[in-house]
């Protein structure tokens, strides 16, 4: 799997290091143990288009929301996590 | 029809020709009393069992492709009890057990051979986690010894006890670990099934779960609906997606798991051998193939086939410990799917939905569990409720904290 850097260009997958899905949000701190659970433990692990945090360890070391096919590898779409989470449209 | 010696002097002498297909091929009735989702190993064992120690024999087991196709026929055949938490310890040594008695029950050669596990180590971190692993199982009743490097290079001489970076300072063996055959052991256990009656039904995907007033009614599949008031998924790698057809979401991701065998060669490697320095494992087939696996490949994967960069890992760990061999050819590899669970351990509980099981989150260690996990698994759906032997491995340990996290590791699936 090679994936695309907005920072780097298209590099080898084995200079990132992977983390999880993206979507989870971590809620604000006096919320219920619930909701807590929810985003420490539960995933919806789709097989197909799935958003995820890599980190390019190799490389510029930011990190990354990946858009990718778990049944192909095939990815759709890279953005810069931090620069997407303060709103800037990336590419 | 009894599998016997004298059943196959007679078959020799008729030309072969009395032989049966060892199970039915039936079609779906309109209902039956549990449905088993998923033909796999755990699936059929979860079948056998709800009708020998539960006398329910209404039973169907849902697979999507034919006995075998899935993780059952893709693994490193590895069977072991030496686990550390008491909430898995008694499950492992309870499949140990089973395995010792299995073929005898089946009336199927699975090819269980108690050749040893030994665990490597190099460094005097890893002897103290190994001894005290070891004591652990200890006072489970389960045999452990820890061997010192002489010890070590008495059982496996080719072994690369001087490695400049790891070199070999003893191991922890498991004389009653072994191996068994993969296909045997599916075989063996859809055979035994179909005899109590259970209806094995292949080429049936199941693509949708109906619930009603947060009950379980049945299920859709490509060949019709079937209702059952009881319904167990046994569908590990793939737990996710069937958990969502009923609205459930788990603490669980899929990951692909390569593993790889080598071309045929004499007896070589007698025994199952991990090297502690890296995730590596290997053993030598009864066919003469080294079979050997290493590490997931790190990222969530449905696809059947991993990356290249684990591929040199594992290569790599294979030439540190046993450099012989580099000599050898590598015949072919396979990846499969797993549930990686959120703390490593696996799920054999009731779900939030009544009258809906999960088995699930086996991680990489499913194969030598399948005869323990059908065992409570058909206890938790026929009485409701887990065995003392399962009480653990209960879905909602998530939110109580009562996790079973072998290596500490934390809430991360790719790093168990």
């Amino acid at each position: 799997m090679r994936i695309p850097c907005p920072h780097c260009g298209e590099r080898g997958g084995e200079e990132f290091s992977y983390l999880g899905a993206a979507d989870p949000q971590r809620p604000m701190a006096d919320a219920p143990m619930q909701a807590w659970h929810d985003y420490v433990y539960l995933r919806d692990n789709p097989a197909g288009a799935h958003r995820e945090l890599w980190q390019h360890v190799h490389g510029c070391r930011r990190w990354l929301v990946v858009t990718r096919d778990t049944r192909s590898h095939a990815i759709a779409g890279v953005h810069d996590a931090k620069r997407l989470r303060l709103g800037d449209a990336v590419e | 029809m009894t599998y016997s010696f004298l059943r196959l002097a007679a078959e020799a002498l008729r030309g072969n020709t009395g032989w049966q297909p060892a199970w039915r091929d039936p079609e779906p009735k309109p209902a039956y009393d549990v449905l088993v989702v998923g033909g796999g190993g755990h699936g059929l064992a979860t079948a056998y069992y709800l009708a020998r120690e539960h006398g329910i024999s209404n039973v169907a087991v849902l697979e999507k492709g034919w006995i075998g196709s899935g993780n059952a026929g893709r693994n490193t055949t590895i069977i072991r009890s030496n686990y550390l938490l008491p909430g898995n310890e008694a499950f492992y040594e309870h499949a140990m057990k089973l395995w010792e008695g299995l073929e005898q029950d089946l009336n199927y050669n699975a090819m269980v051979s108690q050749r040893g596990v030994l665990n490597l180590f190099s460094s005097d971190a890893a002897r103290d986690a190994a001894a005290r692993r070891g004591n652990a199982m200890r006072l489970h009743g389960v045999d452990a010894e820890l061997l010192d490097t002489a010890q070590v290079r008495a059982m496996h001489p080719y072994l690369d006890f001087d490695n400049a970076r790891f070199p070999i300072k003893g191991g922890l063996l498991q004389r009653r670990g072994g191996t068994a055959r993969h296909d045997a052991v599916v075989w063996g256990f859809a055979r035994a099934a179909d005899r109590r009656g259970v209806d094995i039904l292949q080429n049936c995907e199941v693509t949708g779960i109906t619930v009603a007033d947060g009950r379980v009614t049945g299920v859709e599949t490509t060949r019709g609906a079937i209702a059952a008031r009881k319904v167990g998924l046994a569908v590990a790698g793939h737990s996710s997606r069937l958990a969502a057809m009923a609205g459930l979401r788990l603490p669980i991701e899929s990951h692909v798991l390569q593993a790889f065998v080598s071309e045929a060669v004499k007896p070589l490697l007698h025994g199952v051998v991990t090297f502690g320095a890296e995730h590596f494992y290997i053993s030598q087939s009864d066919k003469g193939g080294l079979v050997f696996g290493g590490d997931i490949d790190g990222y969530n994967s449905y696809a059947q086939r991993g990356s290249l960069a684990l591929v040199e890992n594992v290569m790599e760990a294979c030439m540190a410990m046993l450099p012989m061999a580099g000599r050898l050819r590598v015949l072919r590899s396979w990846g499969g799917i797993m549930d990686m669970s959120m703390d490593g351990s696996p799920i054999i509980d009731r779900s939030p939905i009544d009258g809906l099981y999960l088995n699930s989150g086996w991680c990489y260690g499913g194969f030598k569990a399948t005869p323990a996990s059908g065992w409570c698994f058909a206890h938790t759906i026929a009485k409701d409720a887990p065995h003392a032997l399962n009480a653990a491995m209960r879905l909602d340990r998530f939110a109580t904290g009562a996790l079973l996290d072998e290596k500490g590791a934390g809430p991360y699936p790719n790093r168990h």
